[in-house]
Formats: structure tokens, sequence, C-alpha cells
């Protein structure tokens, strides 16, 4: 019996050497594939115990920091400025990921960026925990604060955005309404879910980032893409066009398109006008019939040229795109003339184009992230003003800034600032399956001073703001626009 | 001494892990801390002094070996209660009942019922004169859980309980398990000599008689079959794997391995054939990254958690083993994998290793054939039991639920692994006991013609069972 029996046990070393075996297989060959699998949770939470970076707006206003805390995750994400930054920040959530720059710039804030790899190395040796590098935003506090006070104040749906023209600097971007980013990255799992359950639930949504994710229908404001694509087709601000207040549209069985109100054309009795005074009192007709003219090739190339091509862009965060339909036939394309039909464009968009305006025509590429650091504060990179071509000749962004300074002399609706000259378009977006009795989305973009534009802003407002049917753009958004840019022009920036 | 000190040492390592787990999780260090390290040691040390007292010559490692495991379980299982209290509170949720220190209760329940099994077990050889009882006991007992009502006897699928509603569980197999290796050794050294000699010879192996083997083989198919339907399949892996390794040492007989292992094989594929939770566990472990989320998610998230607790892993509370389901059960090792490393394990493995290698040493120096097959099939059972889980744990066998001896958290378990430590130790102290000083055959008081008759049994008797 003793000898199996001592082979029983040689059995039992052959056993623990097979685990031993398999085990050193586990955790040394196969670890690195192990911890880096998607599916395992415990890279989530290294990442969410880390240092991560900071987000600042210019000035080194700060928007999002970690906190250490006595906590298993040891750091808490804080969000100093709240809801005015929500949506361009965004937030860290455990449960439902990040989202906004948080999403965007993971890499540098949670410092898995090649970059700061090896910082990391020396961190290891010298047995600190790795951290994230920080992104300075090109946000300017006063001009992000005065749009969203502006909006919020009102209790508006909608959004803001404002752009540098000369360098693409995004300076504001609000959303409204908007929320408290802090709970959902709170360390309980319950906060989190309770304060992404009540944003979900909530009605408007608050967690839609309507500058970049939404769009709408531009309205009279993409007046200022047909007058520039006319502008370049045998049309000059002095060229006579229909004053009519209403014409029928092509093989429609009668169907008609009407000015606002039903009035015609700057008050010239429904004789013909200037193309600038068709801008400027924003005449339906005379846009329409332009943009037959046109005919939808050259109104597509112009609007492609800008942008509403369909695709989105990441300027920092990622903007949907703005489209202009399919344009199936003229009724269509004279519709497309006045901003309505299938044309959709995001907020983000109507800024751009403005901006590209005011900047004679040439389109800078916006950009949210001014430059990263490491933790130490050496710059990883830096964003330079980029050039993306003429997508107007300058001349005719000349014609078109002269026209919308007669355009927001036109304009009623508060806030105007003396000595200012400011360019602007509004719009009166109709919407939805009963447009006349629908409120519409009120529309103003412009920029200023503008001989010299310091800044180019767009204001959507859902629904008629406050005024119901009766809202216009110029009524419900211009206020807005205007306080946007009087906050940037006072900034000195 | 020497079981004293290495008992000291076992205290102070499980002290030092209950310090690391408290720092690393934040928590301000107490006096408490220092209070459960000392009342371990004193539980200890009055077991050692016990066993000293009633069990003089016993090997002085076995008891601090299972204090050190038994304590590392303890220590990660109140980490692991420490991670339910945080995820529930985040979760909004009620916290669970803590483990630890209903897992503490039950350490000294063991503790007891290693002393009484010290105390009435004397001498282990008259455990034989039990054997046929122990093993009806032992059978019945396994089939309670099948005849009672689901509520009282199911858990997570698996019919192997007996749950007395607000008191506690009972896991009866891992009691039944002790009594049929007793009736197997008893039954096994009464038919020793018939089982190793008889036999026809068929391709040069020597084919056993089964009628010899009568009553082993109906135990055995009777438990395995419970056991299977019952959906234990790890312990009638366990229990198939013991009695073959008995009857292997019992007989000498290589042919007998080869029937168990045929036999086995014919089994898996029936039961691979026939049932889907089979079927699902081995698929799992030829394939656990085909389904990492739904059916292989214990087996990957195992897996993710030894991977990243690497060579020396995260450290004791500072990874995230909660994240694996029964972590603190049928996962423990890992758990400790994470946290410990690859060096945490291999130590636990090699404990392991010295644990059963003593015990193995226990039955090769028994001076009794009884006392070597118990032995030595406690020892390997052991073994196995330790074999199974973290093999499947760690995915080089498929995965069956069934506990690791003394490190996971439940009471059976831990009663059980005491009462088959408490056999060890009386075994060991009876072979390493010195020969009784020479009671010279005194002159025998009565002459020989007149002396009374004996049974002289087939199997030499234990040399020293003056006792019996």
């Amino acid at each position: 019996m003793k000898r199996p029996l001592r082979r029983v046990g040689y059995a039992i070393i052959v056993m623990v050497v097979l685990l031993l075996g398999n085990v050193a297989y586990t955790q040394v060959i196969k670890a690195d594939d192990y911890r880096g699998d998607p599916n395992n949770k415990r890279t989530l939470v290294a990442e969410y115990s880390r240092q991560r970076g900071q987000i600042t707006a210019a000035g080194g206003v700060v928007l999002a920091r970690s906190d250490p805390v006595d906590d298993q995750y040891s750091y808490q994400r804080v969000y100093p400025e709240g809801a005015v930054y929500a949506h361009p920040v965004g937030y860290y959530s455990m449960r439902y990921g990040p989202t906004g720059i948080e999403r965007n710039q993971n890499e540098i804030l949670s410092g898995e960026a090649p970059e700061l790899i090896a910082g990391q190395l020396s961190d290891l040796i010298t047995g600190r925990d790795p951290r994230g590098g920080n992104v300075q935003l090109t946000l300017e506090p006063a001009v992000q604060q005065a749009a969203y006070s502006a909006m919020n104040d009102k209790g508006y749906v909608g959004a803001v955005v404002a752009i540098e023209p000369a360098t693409g600097n995004i300076l504001a971007v609000v959303s409204t309404p908007s929320y408290d980013p802090n709970p959902l990255a709170s360390h309980s799992d319950a906060t989190q879910r309770q304060a992404y359950n009540d944003l979900v639930n909530a009605d408007p949504s608050p967690l839609l980032n309507r500058a970049i994710s939404a769009v709408y229908p531009p309205g009279s404001t993409f007046k200022l893409v047909i007058a520039a694509a006319a502008l370049q087709n045998g049309f000059t601000p002095q060229t006579a066009v229909t004053g009519e207040p209403t014409i029928t549209l092509p093989a429609t069985g009668g169907a008609t398109l009407s000015n606002f109100g039903g009035e015609t054309c700057a008050d010239a009795g429904g004789g013909d006008v200037t193309l600038t005074q068709a801008l400027a009192h924003s005449c339906n007709t005379a846009f329409a019939e332009v943009a037959m003219q046109l005919g939808g090739p050259v109104v597509r190339k112009q609007a492609d040229a800008l942008g509403v091509d369909g695709q989105p862009s990441d300027v920092g965060l990622d903007v949907v795109g703005s489209r202009l339909g399919d344009i199936p036939d003229t009724a269509a394309l004279a519709q497309t003339g006045i901003g309505q039909r299938d044309v959709a464009v995001t907020p983000f968009e109507m800024a751009w184009i403005t901006a590209t305006i005011a900047n004679r025509g040439d389109r800078m590429a916006p950009h949210l992230i001014a430059q990263t650091t490491k933790p130490d504060l050496t710059v990883i990179s830096q964003t330079q003003p980029q050039s993306l071509g003429q997508a107007i000749p300058i001349p005719v962004a000349d014609q078109l800034r002269d026209m919308m300074i007669e355009s927001e002399k036109n304009t009623p609706g508060s806030g105007s600032i003396a000595d200012l000259a400011i360019a602007s378009k509004t719009g009166t977006a109709e919407h939805g399956t009963d447009p006349k009795n629908t409120p519409p989305h009120a529309w103003y973009v412009a920029f200023a001073p503008a001989e010299n534009p310091k800044v180019a802003v767009a204001v959507l407002v859902e629904n008629g703001g406050d005024l119901g049917t009766d809202a216009t753009g110029a009524k419900v958004a211009g206020p807005v626009g205007r306080a946007t840019i009087a906050a940037a022009l006072a900034g000195g920036s | 001494m020497a079981e004293f000190w290495m008992l000291v040492f076992a205290a102070v390592v499980v002290t030092s892990a209950l310090v690391i787990v408290e720092l690393n999780q934040n928590r301000t260090l107490s006096w408490e801390l220092a209070y459960y390290g000392g009342g371990y040691l004193i539980a200890l040390a009055v077991a050692h002094l016990l066993i000293r007292r009633y069990a003089p010559y016993a090997d002085p490692v076995l008891l601090p070996i299972v204090a050190l495991l038994n304590g590392i379980g303890l220590v990660m299982i109140y980490r692991l209660d420490l991670a339910r209290e945080i995820s529930a509170i985040n979760r909004g949720e009620e916290v669970p009942t803590p483990q630890a220190s209903l897992q503490l209760v039950w350490t000294g329940v063991a503790l007891v019922c290693f002393l009484i099994v010290l105390l009435v077990v004397r001498d282990h050889t008259v455990l034989q004169s039990y054997a046929y009882t122990l093993a009806l006991i032992g059978v019945v007992f396994l089939a309670i859980p099948a005849l009672l009502p689901s509520s009282l006897s199911e858990v997570n699928g698996a019919k192997i309980w007996i749950k007395v509603p607000g008191l506690f569980s009972i896991q009866p197999a891992e009691f039944a398990k002790i009594a049929l290796i007793i009736f197997a050794a008893a039954f096994l050294v009464s038919k020793r000599t018939v089982l190793s000699t008889a036999g026809k010879k068929v391709f040069g192996l020597v084919l056993p008689r089964g009628r010899d083997l009568g009553p082993l083989l109906v135990a055995l198919l009777l438990v395995l079959g419970i056991m299977v339907l019952g959906k234990d399949l790890g312990s009638a892996l366990l229990i198939f794997g013991t009695f073959l390794a008995m009857i292997y040492v019992a007989t000498g007989r290589v042919s007998w391995l080869v029937i168990g292992i045929l036999g086995f094989s014919a089994g898996a594929y029936l039961a691979y054939r026939m049932f889907a939770h089979v079927r699902v566990r081995v698929d799992i472990w030829l394939d656990p990254f085909g389904d990492p989320l739904g059916n292989g998610y214990q087996l990957v998230q195992s897996l993710f958690g030894l991977g990243t607790g690497g060579i020396f892993g995260t450290g004791l509370g500072a990874g995230r083993p909660d994240i694996v389901p029964f972590a603190s059960t049928d996962f423990i090792m890992a758990a400790l994998g994470e946290e410990l490393g690859l060096v945490g394990v291999t130590a636990i493995l090699l404990l392991y290793l010295i644990l059963t290698a003593r015990g193995v040493r226990t039955g090769l120096a028994a001076k009794d054939g009884f006392g070597t097959l118990l032995a030595g099939g406690l020892a390997f059972s052991l073994a196995l039991q330790m074999f199974i889980v973290v093999g499947g744990v760690t995915r080089l066998i498929p995965l069956t639920g069934i506990t690791t001896p003394f490190l996971s958290y439940g009471g059976s378990s831990l009663l059980s692994n005491y009462v088959i430590l408490a056999l060890l130790v009386r075994i060991s102290d009876s072979s390493r006991r010195p020969a009784e000083a020479p009671a010279v055959p005194a002159a025998p008081a009565v002459p020989l013609d007149q002396a009374n008759t004996q049974m002289v049994p087939a199997v030499a008797p234990p040399a020293h069972g003056g006792r019996g």
C-alpha cells in the first residue's frame, strides 16, 4: 500500500504543478490581453480613479477638475460652473460614460494619450499615480455667461453659438435648457441614476445639445447663402427683384408662397425692389424667384462651399451634418430659397456661415480646444487658426456685409448698442405639420463690429420663445444675439 | 513548540493582511484589528494546547497551515464584504449581511468540532467498526435534499442543500464525503487481499472481480447518481476521483485506474450528451470569450481578475475582486489571484501541497492499513477538491461549483474540512507515536495451553492497536 500511496503523492505534486503552470500562463503571458479587454471593467475603474486633468476656459476659469476624496475612487470630478458649461464640457459618468469635451479629449484628460505615457513611466518609478493632461478651451467666460443668461432667464429652449471670425475660436456654445453635470459624475451609483433618469424624462430634453446635435429649418437666415450665390451669378445688390406679396409655385396646381404677413416687399406697393431691400425686409417671394433663376446646382454649390453638405464635423465636439435636401422640383427649389422645405441646419453651422461672411469669405476651421498641456503645464499641442479656403469671393462677402448692415437697421427688438454697426439677418422658420398655427423657430445671425468683426453669433429659439405664434426672429432671438455680441466686445477680445 | 510558533506566524500574517486591506480601502486603523488578530491567535493557541494534550505526537505542521489558509480566506471574505457594502451604498440598495463575521463564527464552531472529533475519536481504528453505518448515514444524508421541496434545498440551480429557514444551510455532500471515505478505507482494508490478487488477465491487465467490490460500487453509484441528479458535478467528480485513488492505493493495481478512467470518460460523455448544463459548462470552458457578457461572464471576469493582478497583484484591498460573481465562495482563488498576484497564488498552492503532502506522509507512516488508506484518502480528497475548483476558476478544466477547502465562505465546507484535519491529526499522532516502551511480552501469565483462543485477522494487526 505504501508504494501506490507514494505515487498518489506524486500525482498531487503533478496537479499542483499543472495549476501553477496554468496560473502563470494566465497571470503573466495573457495578462496584458485580459487587462486591455474592453469587457474588463477594472480598466475603466482604474481610469476613473486617476487624477484626471482640468478643463479650463479662456483666462484659466476652471470648468472641470478632479478633487482628491477619501473613497474608493480617490478623485471626485467637479464642475464649478455647473449648467452654464454643461453642454460643451459634458460630464464624466461611470455609469453613462463621458460626453462633450470629457469624451472628445478623454485620451488627454485620462492620461492615456501617447504624449503623456512617457511622463507616466517616470511617475511609476517615482511611485506617483499617473495623472491626466489638461485641456484649455477657447470659450470666453463673459460671452458664454451672457449668452446662457439671455436664453435661460427668458426660459428659452434653443442654442447660441459665438465664433471669432478671424481665428475660428469658438467663444460660446450654449444650449438650453441645461443641467447640473455634478450629480452625473457622483461616485454614488444611485445619485447618477436618479439624475440621469430625471434628465431623460424631462421635456424639453436638457441632455440634447441643440447647438451641435439638432437641426432646424434655417428660414430667412438661409437667404444669405442664396444671396451669396446670386451675387456671383449676375446679380448685384441693386438688381431688381419682385416685390409681389405672393407668387404661385410652378407645377403645383396653384400652391402659393407669400411674404411674412402677406405684405408687399419693403412697402413698395408690389413693384420691383433691389436685392438689398429684399434681404433687408426678408422678402420671401423675391428669394424664391432668385433661387429658381439660379437653379438647383448653383444653390447647392454655394451651400456645399459653406458646409451645408450633410457631413458631420469635429470641432472639439461632434457637430452633426447640415443639409440642403434633395430639391426634387422647382417648387422645392423656391422653398429652399427661403430656408424651408428640406433645408436643415445646426445653429453651429449658421454661426460658422456668419463667421465666414464676417471674415470676408475666408472660411476658418472653428475649434473649441485652444491647447492641451501635460500635468506640469508644458504644452502638448496648440490649435493654430486654419483656413479652409475662400468659400465666398471677397467682393461678394463685402456686399453681403453691407446688405446685412441694412438688414440690422430694419430689425426691431431691443438690445441695440450705441455707435456699434452690426451686420445681421433674422429668420422666422415655420415647421411642423400645421406650420401656420405652430409657433415658429426664431433665428438671429449677426457679426460685429461690421467693419472689423470680432464676433459672429447665431441664436436659435425654438417654438417662438415666449411670444408663441407672434414670434419673429427679430423680437425673440435678436436681443439674445445682441447681448452676446455686447459681452464679446466688452471683454476687449 | 514548533507548532505554536508557526501558529504565531500564521496569526501575524493574517493580521498584517487585514491591516493592508484596511489601509488600501482608506479605512482608519483601530486597535480592533489587534483584537481580531489576538483573538484568532488565542483560539489557535487553545487548539494547539489541546492537540498537544490529546494527540501529543501529531504532525505540528497541519494545524498552522490550515490556520493560515483559513485566516487568508477570512481576510478576503471581509475584504469582499467591504466591496459589497460600498457598491450597495452606491446603488442605494440595502447593505447585504456581512459574510466575514458569520465565517468567523463558523471558524469557531469548526475549531470546536475539530477538538470534539479529536477527543471522541481517541483511536482512528475504531472507525472501522462503524464503516457500514457511516456509509448508510452518508448516503441517506446526501439524499435528503433530493427529497425536500426546492424551496428548502435549491440554491443557484443546484438541489444539494438542507436549508433551515432563518438559521443556516447545510451542504450534506461535504459531510457525506468524509463518511464515505471512512467506509471506503475500512471496506478496502478488509477486502484488500482478494482485490489485489484475484481476477482474469486481459491484454496484460488483471481484471478485478466485480463481486469483491460489490458494496463499494453500490455505494459509489448511489452517491454519484444522487450528486449528478442534484447537479453537483464537482462533488461527484471529487468522490469518484478519491474512491479511485483509494482503490489504487489498496490494491496497487493500475488496471483499476484504467478501468476507472474509462468509466469516467464514458460517464462524462453521457453527461455531456444528456444534460444541457454540462454542455454549457464545457462550451464555456472551450470558449469563454464567445459569450463574455452572458454564459461566459463568470469565467471571463475571473480571468480578467487574474490577468489584472499579474505577477505581484494589485495589493489586498486595492483590486476589484468583487466584480467576479461568487467571489467569496467558488471564485475565492480568482479574488486572491487578483490582489495577491501570481506570487500569492503560488504561495497558497504550495500551502495546499505541503498540507496534502503531510497528509500523504501521515498515511505512509501509519502503522495500520486502515490508517494508511484513510489518511491517504482524506489527503488526496483535499488536493483533488482544490484542483477541481482552482482548475475550474483558472480555466484548466471545466468549471464545477465546489468550495475551496478552508478558504471559501461556507459553514459546511469549513466544518467538514476541520473534521478531516482532526482525523489526519489523530492518525498522525498514532503513526508518529514512538513504539510503546518495551512492553516486552511479559512472561505469559497463563500457560499457553490454557490461554483463550484468539481471532487472527487476515491483515497484519495494527502494531500498537492495544486499545482496539
